[in-house]
């Protein structure tokens, strides 16, 4: 086993948390993704076995959040799958293994940076970060949007109470400042 | 000074009191009043000076449509000008001050203007500084910018913050009068997700302002019921001091909420306003309309006012600006006016009206048939000259005229996408037109809709319309319904300084003036005059002068037209349109793996895009960058130095035929690359010119792992996925960029093999045969932590590129630093990294600026005969290819004191030193410390059969011109041993 010491997408070893009027932004760091894009000719059977790792393979706009294997889609035939860190840290290979040819499969752990966004009403503090109508958002649903001029992406867990936004590490700190003052800002 | 004109009743709360100053002076107010309504209540009547003549003015209006009454509000960094004492809510501590007066708002020296006004028509300033041409710009122009404009900036950085925002509905209604509230109602019982907004801090629109009723209420406590009721609905969402500025395209309306205007200060991290973004799936227009006034001579005393301002002002607010009043109306309402101010103790003078057959009073005297003349009395209204029906002068002595020339619907949200409205005879006034916005609908008075019931009900169909709701609707509230037609009195003929657009002092006489100067079309008019193009937008004025011009032009309105209505509808702060996205927070930054490390290390950073990297790491003793450069290079090309390049573009490029993919974008061959080599490539345009270049790494038969230059990462991402999705569809072949997932560290240097193997997992062969130059694999490092090496270098030295998951690019960089200690290890930044890769000859972004080729690049050989790829056919163009064609070359001073600088041209020894004999550029300099003098890289016409040429560099610019060698542009080790050892 390796000595060496990760940090988190924020640049500490241990993920940052920030409670402002009752929402809490918590750093997420135990995340591991990796991308799934089906090959030429093998979509359906990259699918059969997509569904056999994540549950249901989501359609556009959704996320399958059910097992231990998370995956949403990110464009047609392409989907990201995500499951805990200490579970699999080397998701590319073991998804590999398991879609084998029927897909190209790209580590994307360290791409991204996580944040959870809980509380009440936290559509207030997302209608300040992002493009959403968070009216027809349910639990499950999976968008890429702009926020502070960063592509990311928005997966609502609990519709009002729970999402996780996604958005690239190396701006992790402009993300996070985003989302933090955009939880003051709400009234 | 007391609240001398505060009458009783109104929407105020009178329990607690709020202080506030205006001009240096102290004076008092209640919640709920307006700066305009606390300045009427404490008997200030004079406000403003107008922008032009520096003429005394009042209010003229009780909203968003005001003129004149505009002040600097607030002090210091928070002092904004031309702000609205209509729209502005009193609070505690607030202060103002008038604005373009000096000394002061009472005896103002600028009124001078006022006397010279024959010659500062219309047009005065085309007609006046035309010559001579060379005071334009060193006399002219600094005297009219010092006379432009009406308050001034702080100068100061605003210090409030503003936020931008998105929202999403079924259904917009934009203005909460009796139209909005019903439409309102109806929508969001229906379940539908409904925004309000409201300009005003009170929703009601003028149900406030009049003494109408609804079923048993008052018109104000109806309203206060309908809106504790939507208050409640979690589908409805209430935007008080909320304007709709625009409507734009797809159902996207823009909104500017004051969050915090009514306060002192915002509260600490809260927003002083935010700018909405809503997308409305329907929308109902019901903005109301704005009174509009007749122009007569010396209309624009303070004191006259638009008559429903007054009502507004008197019922709403309490106060009136004088005990004393006459009302000079062409309709009905003006009467109301008259009637509610009389209930309220005001002595009304007269009511003058313009129609013969005017209805009569038994509470006050009518003149029907008959007109204002003149006016007198010079920082204040005191008396109104009346021409009678028989012909006969009088003079009424009153403080106040209330004026009222019928109605205009405020339509102006229903032409932002160039609609035109519609000229109704019935009501001489425009209705919005039938090319709305899309999802559109327009409802009360806006619509034409002039009664109370009218209103009510107008709301409620528009929002049934709106979302096709089905069944029988409730019943519409009782309420007035007094028919409502309008007969046009634009201005009392004769009159000459009768004023139509009183913030810009737009004259009766000046419209005049532009049709006779045959500026006749009316946007002619409007630039020529400058009618309607203050803050205001005109929204008084317009009708007036056009109403005239078409007189003039013997024309009816319609015929004449009107200006385009555009967004936005009322002033933004351009804070609110930046949002957040100010000072540090302009843009968001990318932070390298080892941003922190270097952070430590004292380095300091440079911008490259969004990227913050570190360009050089100063120690102790070095007062210079160039101190700090000159070491990092020597101590990497003497033993090893590490540089963070994980900013170099990644894309992941998998698939079947992923190799065939890459023979198609670069011009050199892939095909044949072998599983666990790299090799350089060059990407050209359709057109032929090189577009970037970077290393296409085969990690297996079905994965190559593609670098591009850090500027050029997103656009070759970008036509990557064009290639494949547009030209080549049918190819397996899938992208994704990894760029952020990998931190990638350049390890240069004779020990940086050395240094690797003490890190490298011992399965794994990094030896020169094992893993030769341009070699690359997956490896372990540090017992058994997944990387990526490629054996491949920027520099010119022995050297790999080292790539962990992010997450541990901050651990690797502190693991190498300590390992290689012993060889004197040394971090570089990029500043180190130019030096040494100008010092190899290698190009970079400089060099491929989008005018190159592959041949001037010195690499025309690599675009391949052998296949097609994007670009190669037309980089066989003539004219790319000719013999003189421009060639990379190096180039050195003569003298090693010299400099050598970037954009320089070249030209001959002996030759004319001018552009006609301009041979070629400097792209690239630096001190080498390696040679010990600065050197070049360079573009020179048939510059490969050059070298050792002697020519002059010259630079305007920097006012340099030297002798320089031309040589090739490899200056360090043109063999590449280094690279291969």
């Amino acid at each position: 086993m390796h000595d060496l010491i990760a940090i988190t997408a924020l640049g500490a070893s241990e993920p940052q948390v920030e409670t402002i009027g009752g929402i809490t932004c918590t750093e997420v760091a135990n995340l591991a993704l990796a991308s799934v894009a089906a090959r030429l000719g093998g979509e359906a059977a990259c699918r059969e076995r997509l569904a056999s790792l994540v549950g249901t393979v989501p359609a556009a706009g959704k996320a399958e959040l059910t097992g231990p294997f998370s995956a949403k889609w990110v464009g047609p035939d392409q989907w990201m799958v995500g499951v805990e860190y200490e579970v699999q840290n080397d998701i590319a290979a073991h998804v590999k293994a398991a879609l084998g040819n029927t897909a190209s499969v790209t580590e994307q752990t360290d791409a991204w940076s996580a944040f959870d966004l809980s509380g009440q009403r936290i559509n207030r503090v997302l209608e300040l970060l992002c493009n959403i109508n968070l009216s027809s958002v349910g639990a499950g649903s999976a968008a890429r949007t702009s926020i502070h001029h960063l592509s990311c992406f928005v997966i609502c867990r609990v519709p009002n109470a729970n999402v996780r936004i996604l958005g690239p590490r190396a701006s992790a700190t402009s993300l996070h400042s985003a989302i933090t003052t955009a939880m003051r800002s709400v009234r | 000074m007391t609240q001398v004109n505060r009458l009783t009743g109104g929407q105020i709360d009178r329990e607690s009191t709020l202080s506030f100053r205006f001009d240096g002076k102290n004076f008092s107010g209640h919640p709920g009043d307006t700066l305009a309504s606390a300045l009427l209540a404490n008997g200030v009547r004079l406000m403003g000076r107008s922008f032009k003549y520096h003429r005394p003015r009042g209010l003229m209006s009780a909203g968003s449509e005001e003129p004149n009454a505009l002040v600097e509000l607030r002090s210091g960094a928070r002092r904004e000008p031309n702000t609205r004492t209509t729209t502005a809510e009193l609070f505690d501590g607030l202060t103002a001050r008038s604005q373009n007066r000096w000394p002061s708002l009472a005896f103002d020296v600028m009124a001078i203007n006022d006397r010279l006004s024959r010659f500062l028509t219309a047009g005065f300033y085309y007609k006046t500084f035309m010559w001579p041409a060379a005071f334009w710009e060193c006399v002219y122009e600094p005297i009219i910018r010092r006379a432009a404009g009406l308050g001034s900036l702080s100068m100061q950085a605003d210090p409030d913050i503003y936020d931008k925002g998105f929202q999403h509905c079924d259904l917009l209604v934009i203005g909460a009068g009796p139209a909005g509230l019903t439409a309102t109602l109806t929508a969001a019982h229906a379940g539908k997700q409904v925004i309000l907004a409201d300009e005003d801090f009170r929703m009601g629109g003028r149900l406030n302002s009049g003494r109408f009723t609804i079923d048993d209420m008052t018109g104000a406590d109806w309203v206060t019921k309908v809106v504790a009721e939507l208050a409640t609905l979690p589908n409805v969402r209430l935007m008080p001091r909320t304007t709709v500025i625009g409507a734009f395209d797809h159902g996207i309306y823009g909104a500017l909420e004051r969050v915090s205007d009514h306060i002192a200060e915002p509260a600490p991290g809260k927003p002083r306003q935010i700018l909405w973004r809503i997308t409305a799936a329907k929308t109902i227009l019901c903005a109301g309309a704005t009174e509009r006034p007749i122009a007569f001579e010396n209309n624009d005393r303070p004191g006259i006012m638009l008559a429903s301002a007054l009502r507004s002002y008197a019922n709403r607010w309490a106060v009136t600006p004088a005990k004393k009043v006459s009302i000079f109306t062409n309709n009905d309402d003006g009467h109301r006016t008259a009637q509610d101010l009389h209930r309220l103790g005001i002595k009304i003078a007269a009511v003058i009206d313009t129609r013969p057959d005017a209805p009569g009073s038994t509470d006050y005297e009518v003149l029907a048939g008959a007109e204002v003349a003149n006016t007198t009395g010079r920082l204040g209204l005191t008396f109104v000259e009346v021409r009678q029906s028989d012909g006969s002068m009088r003079t009424l002595e009153c403080g106040a005229l209330g004026v009222s020339g019928g109605w205009n619907p405020n339509v102006h949200l229903t032409c932002h996408q160039r609609g035109r409205p519609l000229w109704n005879e019935t009501l001489s006034a425009f209705l919005p037109g039938e090319d709305l916005p899309p999802g559109m609908h327009v409802a009360g008075a806006a619509d034409g809709q002039f009664s109370t019931h009218g209103a009510l009900k107008s709301g409620q169909q528009a929002a049934r319309r709106a979302l096709g709701l089905r069944g029988r609707p409730p019943a519409v509230p009782e309420a007035e319904d007094a028919p409502v037609t309008q007969t046009p009195f634009w201005y009392v003929a004769g009159c000459e300084r009768a004023w139509l657009d009183q913030q810009n002092d737009v004259t009766v006489k000046d419209v005049k003036l532009s049709h006779q100067e045959g500026f006749r079309s009316v946007e002619h008019l409007k630039r020529y005059s400058t009618l309607g193009m203050a803050t205001d937008q005109g929204k008084t004025s317009n009708l007036g002068g056009l109403a005239i011009m078409a007189e003039l032009a013997g024309k009816p309105i319609p015929e004449v037209g009107t200006t385009i209505y555009r967004p936005p509808y009322t002033p933004v702060p351009i804070g609110a349109l930046a949002g957040r996205s100010r000072g540090k927070n302009f843009k968001p930054v990318r932070l390298t793996p080892s941003h922190h490390w270097a952070k430590e290390r004292g380095a300091v950073f440079v911008e490259v895009g969004n990227w913050l990297r570190a360009q050089w790491f100063p120690i102790n003793g070095e007062t210079h960058w160039r101190q700090s450069v000159d070491r990092e290079v020597r101590q990497t090309r003497a033993s090893v130095g590490v540089c963070d390049c994980t900013t170099l573009g990644k894309i992941d490029v998998q698939g079947t035929e992923a190799a065939d993919f890459l023979n198609k974008v670069y011009c050199n061959g892939f095909a044949k690359l072998a599983v666990g080599k790299t090799r350089y490539g060059l990407m050209l345009r359709e057109d032929g010119i090189a577009m970037d270049d970077g290393t296409a790494a085969r990690l297996a038969e079905d994965h190559f792992v593609v670098t591009t230059t850090t500027a050029n990462a997103a656009k070759v991402y970008q036509h990557l996925e064009f290639v494949h999705q547009c030209l080549f569809p049918d190819l397996d072949v899938q992208l994704i960029s990894t760029t952020e997932a990998w931190a990638q560290y350049a390890v240069a240097g004779p020990n940086s093999r050395r240094l690797l193997k003490k890190i490298v997992d011992p399965a794994f062969d990094i030896s020169n045969d094992a893993f030769p130059f341009m070699a690359c694999g997956n490896i372990t490092i540090c017992n058994g932590l997944r990387a990526r090496l490629f054996r491949i270098s920027f520099s010119g030295e022995l050297a790999y590129e080292i790539a962990v998951p992010s997450r541990y690019g901050d651990a690797l960089m502190r693991r190498l630093m300590v390992e290689g200690e012993e060889f004197d290890v040394v971090p570089y930044g990029t500043e180190a990294l130019g030096v040494m890769r100008i010092e190899k000859g290698h190009a970079a972004g400089n060099e491929l600026n989008g005018t190159t080729t592959a041949l001037n690049l010195g690499m025309g050989r690599m675009v391949s005969k052998k296949k097609d790829s994007i670009g190669s056919k037309l980089s066989e163009r003539p004219g790319l290819n000719e013999a003189e064609a421009l060639m990379a070359v190096g180039v050195q001073p003569k003298n090693a004191e010299d400099k050598i600088t970037a954009g320089g041209h070249l030209v001959s020894a002996d030759g004319p030193l001018d552009a006609a004999h301009d041979q070629g550029y400097v792209t690239s300099a630096a001190h080498s410390p390696t040679l010990g003098k600065m050197i070049g890289l360079a573009f020179l016409r048939n510059g490969g059969s050059r070298h050792g040429e002697v020519m002059r560099l010259a630079s305007p610019v920097t006012d340099l011109t030297v002798e320089v060698e031309i040589t090739s542009a490899h200056f360090v080790d043109p063999e590449g041993e280094r690279l291969r050892a």
